[in-house]
């Protein structure tokens, strides 16, 4: 009985603590592994997958989608949605945006993300403007590994 | 001196664990309406005769979205791509690779226009297509932006009930 009262109980604060983690995560703030090159050298300035880039990512912004040109954010893919993308923002509603062939004005609640590396990254050139509601976080800083601590700009 | 930091003790030990309660309950409340199901608004024209203009409240899940087992005819929440603060309600007329011809300007001309939902996308409009922006506005309404499957009408109590499919799951 004394097993199953523990176990219980170990499973009480389990279950607690998950859910606040999650809301911690989804609210305030969570850390994400950064995949591929498309925005070296800015984060994962090797193509060695071993040395991934770790980077805090901010829920805070996600109450008003206040943003300005040059934040990086996370964001859902137009047409995958379970993917994540992470590029940043050149182009806020009502600019415009010179890509290879014309000059495209962003609509609004939209915003125009490219990669910093734009020789491999998959970005606004591609796939258009995004909505600015498939924005899921912005990116502050890079926390591992421990010698590229730093602020991102 | 021993009483009054005894009495500072107790009130510290009493706001942390209102704190801890605060936070259970904050906790419990985003993750359920986050992952499960959230009540919503209605209010506006655009989806008459299934919701009253003058303020409906409906029940909407969040289980079919994440796992992408939307149909047509469902009733959906979703983020206007014009803009990330509003959440309007709207009926999905077509799913990714579907045909969608529309008036384009209902007023003007009868001009239409055809269009392929592209991949990752759906279509969705108004029932009361005279006053509602729509797909036929903003375009094809990519996945991402799709915040929850409207189940029920909760308020006023004379329109509690589920929301039909207007036989468009076929």
């Amino acid at each position: 009985m004394g097993i199953q009262n523990l176990l219980w109980q170990v499973t009480k604060k389990a279950f607690t603590g998950g859910i606040i983690g999650v809301t911690i995560s989804d609210r305030c703030c969570s850390v994400v592994p950064v995949r591929g090159d498309s925005m070296s050298p800015t984060l994962n300035p090797q193509r060695n997958s071993y040395l991934d880039d770790y980077v805090l990512v901010e829920k805070f912004c996600l109450q008003d989608y206040k943003f300005v040109r040059g934040d990086v954010v996370v964001f859902s893919s137009p047409t995958h949605f379970k993917d994540k993308y992470i590029k940043r923002i050149v182009g806020l509603p009502g600019e415009w945006i010179s890509s290879s062939r014309d000059v495209i004005r962003v609509p609004e609640g939209h915003c125009w993300v490219e990669g910093d590396n734009k020789a491999s990254s998959l970005d606004s050139r591609t796939f258009g403007p995004i909505p600015l509601g498939l924005i899921r976080g912005r990116v502050t800083s890079v926390v591992w590994p421990p010698q590229r601590v730093s602020k991102i700009s | 001196m021993g009483s009054s930091s005894s009495f500072w003790n107790v009130a510290y030990r009493q706001a942390m664990k209102s704190g801890v309660f605060v936070a259970k309950v904050y906790s419990f409340l985003h993750v359920t309406t986050t992952y499960l199901a959230f009540p919503a608004v209605a209010f506006g024209p655009s989806m008459i005769p299934t919701l009253h203009p003058s303020g409906n409240v409906v029940l909407a899940e969040r289980i079919s979205t994440r796992s992408r087992k939307l149909s047509r005819g469902d009733v959906i929440v979703l983020q206007s791509p014009e803009d990330p603060n509003k959440i309007p309600i709207k009926r999905v007329i077509g799913l990714e690779g579907d045909c969608e011809s529309f008036v384009v300007d209902p007023e003007k001309n009868d001009e239409s226009r055809t269009i392929v939902v592209p991949k990752g996308h759906v279509w969705v409009q108004g029932d009361h297509t005279q006053n509602s922006r729509d797909s036929r506005i903003f375009g094809p309404l990519p996945y991402g932006l799709i915040r929850g499957r409207v189940l029920w009408r909760l308020w006023p109590f004379q329109d509690f009930g589920p929301i039909d499919d207007h036989n468009l799951k076929k």
